[in-house]
This record gives structure tokens, sequence and C-alpha cells, in this order.
């Protein structure tokens, strides 16, 4: 079984919680600002959009404010951090025997339609995030680590929304005959 | 004192070191605690692992602690510490819809990354989806940038809302977290048993 094996090889959660607690701080202290992710992602995106369309960016003014004019999009902090999570996460699901071309999902769908899933849900996280400035890190973890009143509503929504809408959804995740 | 300006102290290649830096400890934690891996963050909204909730609290509650022992200490100012603005609304609005997100898709941006690294192609298809959402929400936002700016109360903290101290707000967060945490880990037993898998 070796999800089995996996799963005892992952890191005790209060464990990983502890040393995540530990960096974000260390980032507030070090840079002022916490953790991030979906705004790095946004400046790749923009930095795109910028090619392609530069006209179009110069005309719209949320993604004038990131890449107008001779505004590069990529001269961002975040950038350099998102590329980091990227390799960071690379290197510890390596040094694991972690990485491996696979589809997690749950036993009664098919891989294509958890694909399908993941798609559409992804659309409504990207587009969600950029709603609420932020992503379950930017937002969610460093927001309420230095007490925003927003953050902790943030937060307190993206789990409100999961388990109001989790039941419904239930097939996608358990196993059959299983509530 | 402590916040630095990392770009003026050791220049914009250095600084984006450090960033690489810390966003290689980012990555590599959260694949270490299982978040590359969608099965095990879904089984969070069905009680069957709590690992999403216990490394979030767990890490909001270490690094507030430490943000405000700095900070009482004299070795970090609070004050020029970014501290996210508050727009009521739109972040709960925002964050419902990631709710739903999180349940379809299995993932959230950032784990979503760490599950692309480990080459997971549910995570790849999810990155996908996130692009086009955050393309989408660039696209669409003029059309209802009104909402997008309400509710709109500035740097506005917890200390602030309540008119309590800083030192009396964490206690009473660290106390609401731990039980939490004890009385997730109950329900979760009722529900599953011993059963521990994501």
């Amino acid at each position: 079984m070796p999800r089995r094996r996996n799963k005892d090889r992952y890191w005790d959660p209060y464990i990983a919680g502890a040393l995540l607690g530990i960096l974000l701080f260390l980032t507030f202290f070090l840079t002022g600002h916490g953790l991030g992710s979906s705004g790095g992602v946004n400046r790749v995106l923009v930095a795109v959009e910028d090619l392609l369309a530069p006209r179009h960016v110069d005309t719209t003014p949320y993604l004038a404010a990131i890449a107008g004019g001779e505004r590069d999009p990529l001269d961002h902090w975040i950038v350099w951090q998102v590329a980091g999570i990227l390799v960071g996460g690379f290197v510890s699901g390596w040094l694991r025997g972690r990485v491996r071309v696979e589809t997690r999902r749950g036993p009664q769908i098919t891989p294509r339609t958890r694909w399908a899933m993941a798609f559409i849900g992804g659309i409504l996280m990207g587009y969600g995030a950029r709603l609420a400035r932020g992503c379950t890190s930017g937002q969610g973890l460093s927001g309420s680590a230095v007490l925003s009143v927003g953050s902790w509503a943030f937060l307190l929504s993206v789990f409100a929304g999961g388990y109001l809408i989790a039941w419904f959804f239930r097939r996608l995740w358990l196993p059959g005959g299983d509530g | 004192m402590a916040p630095w300006d990392l770009e003026t102290a050791l220049g914009g290649a250095g600084a984006s070191v450090i960033y690489l830096l810390i966003g290689f400890a980012f990555g590599f934690i959260l694949e270490s605690a299982g978040f590359g891996d969608s099965r095990r963050l879904a089984a969070q909204f069905y009680w069957r692992n709590l690992t999403v909730i216990k490394v979030m609290l767990t890490a909001i509650m270490v690094a507030m602690i430490l943000i405000f022992w700095s900070t009482a200490l004299g070795w970090l100012d609070y004050d020029a510490v970014w501290v996210n603005p508050t727009y009521l609304w739109p972040g709960i609005a925002g964050g419902l819809i990631m709710g739903v997100g999180f349940v379809l898709g299995g993932f959230c941006p950032g784990t979503s990354l760490v599950g692309a690294a480990t080459l997971k192609l549910d995570a790849i298809w999810f990155v996908v989806g996130a692009a086009v959402g955050i393309v989408g929400f660039g696209e669409t936002v003029s059309l209802y940038n009104e909402f997008w700016n309400s509710s709109y109360l500035g740097r506005f903290s917890l200390p602030d809302w309540l008119n309590l101290p800083p030192g009396v707000v964490i206690l009473a967060l660290v106390s609401i977290g731990i039980l939490i945490l004890g009385i997730g880990e109950i329900v979760r037993r009722r529900i599953h048993g011993d059963l521990d898998e994501g």
C-alpha cells in the first residue's frame, strides 16, 4: 500500500504548522510582509497579457496598475517567492519519492471527471482569490497572523463555503456507500 | 529595527534570492505536510483528516505570538508591517467562492503549485483553471468596481475593532484555536474512529 507509506512519511501536522508559523514570522520580520501565491501567479499572467495585448493592458485600469506603460509586472518580490514554492515543493517531493505523474481522486470518479472538476474548482479559486485580494496564503495565513479583521472574516468564509457545499459533492471524494 | 528594507540592504538581486529562499521553504513545508495531495486536502471537509486546519491554525498561532512578542520587546515595528487592508464584503464573497472552489478542485492556489511541482495531473488542471479565473477577474472587475472597493476599513486589526490590547486578543485567539483543534479531533474520531487517511 504505497499510499499508507506516503502518509506515514508526511510530517506531523503540528510540527509542519509550527515550522510554517516560524517561517511566516521570519518573513514578516525580514521583509515587512507575509507569504503569498495567487498574487505571484496573477503577475505572471498579466505579464503574458502585456506581451500579447499591451494596448488592452494599458487601457484596463486593474491591469494597468500592474503592467501599464513601462511597469514590469515581474519586478516584484512575490514572483520570486512563487518560483521558490515550485522549486521547494518539487525538491521535497523528489527527496521522498513523491514526484510521480498521477491523478489523486476519490474512488468513485474517473481521472477525466477529476480533471474537469479540478479545472472548474481552479477557475472559482482563481477568481475568488483576486476578488478577495489574496488567497489562503496571502490573505488567510498572513493577514490572520497580523490580526487583520478582513483576513479573519475571509478565512472563516473559505471554510464556511467549503463545509456548506461539501455534502453535495461528496461523491467526488468519498468511497461508495459512505455518507 | 525590523522589518528591514531588503532591496536597500542587499540590492535587487540579493533581495530576490531571499524571496526565492522564503518561497523554497514555503513550498517544502507545504509538500512535507502532504498538501500536494488533493485527497488529503479535501478530506478536511469530510472530517476524515484535519491536516489542513491543524497546519493552518498552528502556523497562525505561532506566527502571531512571535510577531507580537518581538513587537513588545521592541525588535519589530508592527506599524511598519503590512496588514492586509480590510475590504469586508469583497473578502467574504471571495472567500465563499474559494470555499466552493476548494471542495470542487481539491486545492487552494498555493497548494496547487506544490501539487503541480510534484506532477499531480489534477493539480496541473487546477492551476490552468486558476489562471483562467485570475485572468477572468482582471477582465471583469471593471464591471463592478464599486463593490470591489466597498466596505473599505483600511488597516483595521482585531485589537482596534475590539478595543482590547493585542496580548488579550492573541490569548483569546490561541485559546479558541486550541479548542477548535481539540473539538475537531473529537468530532472526527466520533465519525470515523481511528481511520485517519487523506
